[in-house]
């Protein structure tokens, strides 16, 4: 599904990645854990494509093609979905509205007809009860005064209307108290698929208390430096990122 | 960063096939010669087969126009208008003989309001909208005249309303914009042609939407249209407006005059949709849009709501106003201006509080691109008997890319204490975060830019007739497009 090769990227010129490299097959859920400053918001946004984020070696293949050759939404319309760490606030446009547009552009993506806004709220609909979304989040303005835990849960109502190939979720157990933080994880869990590859990006372990990983890898200066099974999730929480830190300098 | 680029080469991309209303009906016309004098005057009045009082009336504004400045006080800056080198009157040869009905109507005429979006003979058939459809300087079609008659309402030309209920039009025109208001209005008060005439009876409810669609076609040829709605007592009517223009290389006029007037308990709803053509991405060419619209609420518990979404000319210039004399009367203001390329709009309203417990509300949202520059101007202000009055005044400046300007010119002038103005403005940009966030879930720059701004307009966007309401939301898209940087 993603293989990503000696990946190095820059922002503002200063390089971040140095040489990351990592696979992913479908049906796969991988953690990526580091402490702050490692580049793992770096490389989410280097995946979704994100401007000022600058690859200057390294290659990532997505689906056998190389994703680096596609604009941010053409890798959306590839299934390619990021849930945003801080998700944004689009005042005065109904959140219907987005996932509306949302879903026809990726559907236009794929070659699917696009569909009226009565068969999008039918599919939306079936969706927040699926997730145990209140229905009331649809009207309101895209995260406009939305709660820290309303706003993740509007991603992952997202994700489960796109339908997407491979997730990432950038720090999605950042700001949730525990509560919040079981709603997310069940309704990320209740996406897992054999045709899905999942990527978990996060700084604690307790989210992967929730969603269980196949594969934990510890970024730290830019690359992976190692990789191993959930044990290791559970042995960085206990000696925290200190040794992965001095390892790399 | 190489999106700039990117931009740039985009604007210019649907700078050139942005418009989609730049074409010409190729038709045979009768003008008056060019220029502006006494003789063309009396030339437009007897082709309308004016009443002397018409012409006199015209021949004094006329005099009054040569001894006023050109106004001066706007942002805008343009070079001075050579009065000369215009057209004021021009008609296609085949309305000479007025058409009693539709079929009798030039098919040119109808095929071009069809390529508009506004096929007169279908929109006679299904029911909805009556239209009065303008080009250049004559009204070549009013649908379902008969329909309204039935309840008692007149919607005609203005230069048949002259011959019609010339009583009406001579206690109303000029009541509300007199020709001494200013240059733009003394003008049009000369040489106005055609526009529409509205008169609403005692109690009635309009039952359709009155809609008028100004078209200039003419090379070189001003627009002056005039027009006048009058709701009598406890009426109601909606007006809906669209204008387009074709793409020319040289700058063309159009300074028309709205007024209304609504009696105690009457209301009137007034929709716009300015998309006259706006130049090209160099400023070359587009309508110079020079409006004066006001009305008056002279009788208790009246409103008048304007909604305006303004996004061509290439200078607009247009404060549609609310005298609020009745008692308890409501003026209300919701504007979408769009400047893209080289526009510059300078635009607001202006509220003006004379009876008691009057409220007012103004909300205006612009937005800015390109090279463009647009100016809010507001006046808002309380008389000495006005106890009571309110004002609510929420004003947002939307900006994209860096080479735009938004500047916002509020006055407030209160000769009462008790009366409470409130004012709100922001400035805000459109954020890399936004687009980036919109992109990510697949949809693109052009539709993540429409898709923000729509949201930012939603307050004034809801104002609007549905059939208008559609129709805006993808113009504001069209306007933008490009606009990405």
């Amino acid at each position: 599904m993603l293989e990503i090769k000696n990946l190095h990227a820059a922002v503002d010129g200063t390089e971040i990645l140095k040489g990351l490299s990592l696979e992913i097959n479908a049906g796969e859920t991988h953690a990526i854990m580091g402490p702050n400053g490692s580049g793992k918001s770096t490389l989410s946004y280097v995946l979704a494509g994100r401007d000022g984020y600058k690859v200057t070696k390294g290659e990532i293949l997505y689906k056998g093609q190389n994703l680096l050759d596609l604009s941010p939404e053409e890798r959306a319309g590839e299934g390619v979905f990021l849930a945003f760490q801080y998700p944004v606030e689009i005042p005065g446009v109904a959140n219907t509205i987005f996932l509306k547009e949302a879903l026809n552009a990726v559907r236009r993506h794929r070659g699917e007809e696009e569909l009226d806004a009565m068969a999008v709220l039918k599919v939306v609909r079936e969706k927040t009860k699926e997730l145990g979304i209140s229905e009331d989040m649809l009207k309101r303005a895209v995260n406009v005064g939305f709660s820290g835990g309303e706003k993740k849960r509007n991603e992952v109502l997202q994700m489960a209307v796109l339908n997407p190939s491979l997730a990432i979720l950038d720090e999605t157990d950042s700001g949730l108290d525990i509560d919040a933080l079981k709603i997310v994880a069940d309704g990320v869990n209740a996406l897992r698929a054999p045709d899905r590859a999942t990527l978990v990006i996060t700084h604690y372990q307790r989210l992967l208390d929730h969603i269980v990983p196949d594969k934990v890898h510890v970024l730290a200066k830019g690359r992976i430096q190692r990789s191993g099974g959930k044990a290791l999730a559970l042995e960085l929480e206990k000696n925290g990122y200190a040794e992965f830190a001095e390892a790399a300098a | 960063m190489a999106a700039t680029l990117e931009t740039a080469q985009q604007v210019q991309e649907y700078a050139d096939d942005g418009y989609k209303y730049g074409f010409v009906t190729d038709i045979e016309t009768e003008s008056a010669p060019k220029g502006l004098n006494e003789d063309i005057i009396r030339f437009i009045s007897a082709k309308k087969k004016e009443p002397e009082w018409m012409l006199e009336s015209r021949l004094k504004a006329y005099r009054h126009w040569l001894t006023m400045p050109e106004p001066e006080w706007q942002k805008p800056e343009f070079p001075a208008i050579n009065y000369q080198d215009s057209y004021y009157y021009s008609a296609p040869k085949s309305m000479a003989d007025k058409p009693k009905s539709l079929d009798e109507v030039d098919p040119e005429l109808l095929a071009t309001y069809e390529k508009l979006g506004i096929p007169l003979q279908e929109q006679e058939r299904l029911a909805g909208v009556a239209v009065d459809a303008v080009f250049d300087s004559v009204s070549v079609a009013t649908t379902f005249k008969a329909k309204l008659e039935e309840v008692g309402v007149i919607f005609c030309p203005m230069s048949e309303a002259i011959e019609r209920c010339p009583d009406l039009v001579q206690k109303y025109l000029g009541s509300v914009v007199p020709y001494t208001d200013n240059k733009h209005a003394c003008l049009n008060a000369a040489v106005f042609t055609d526009g529409s005439f509205v008169f609403i009876p005692k109690g009635v409810r309009c039952p359709m939407e009155l809609s008028t669609y100004f078209r200039i076609n003419a090379e070189n040829t001003g627009q002056f249209e005039r027009t006048l709605i009058i709701a009598d007592e406890g009426s109601y009517v909606s007006y809906l407006e669209g204008c387009t223009a074709p793409m020319r290389d040289e700058h063309q006029l159009h300074a028309a005059v709205v007024e209304l007037i609504t009696l105690d308990d009457a209301e009137i709803k007034y929709s716009t949709v300015q998309n006259w053509y706006p130049g090209d991405e160099e400023g070359r060419g587009g309508i110079y849009n020079f409006v004066t619209k006001r009305g008056a609420c002279r009788g208790r518990n009246s409103k008048i709501s304007w909604t305006q979404v303004e996004t061509g000319s290439a200078i607009t210039w247009k404060y549609p106003s609310c005298i609020l004399q009745g008692e308890n009367s409501v003026g209300e203001f919701y504007s979408i201006a769009i400047t893209n390329n080289r526009q510059q709009a300078d635009t607001g309203t202006k509220m003006i509080h004379l009876g008691k417990n009057t409220s007012s509300r103004i909300i205006s949202k612009g937005i800015s691109a390109g090279r463009s520059d647009q100016t809010y101007r507001g006046l808002v202000r309380m008389g000495p008997k006005a106890n009571g009055a309110r004002n609510y005044t929420q004003c947002d400046s939307l900006l994209i890319g860096d080479t735009c300007g938004a500047h916002t010119v509020p006055y407030i002038e209160s000769k009462n204490q008790g009366a409470v103005v409130e004012h709100e403005a922001t400035t805000s940009k459109i954020s890399e975060d936004q687009l980036f966030y919109l992109r990510q879930r697949g949809i693109d720059e052009e539709a993540a830019v429409a898709l923000v701004v729509n949201g930012f307009c939603r307050d004034v966007l809801q104002q609007l007739p549905m059939e208008f309401a559609v129709e805006a939301q993808k113009l504001v898209g069209i306007s933008l497009e490009g606009s990405v940087g």
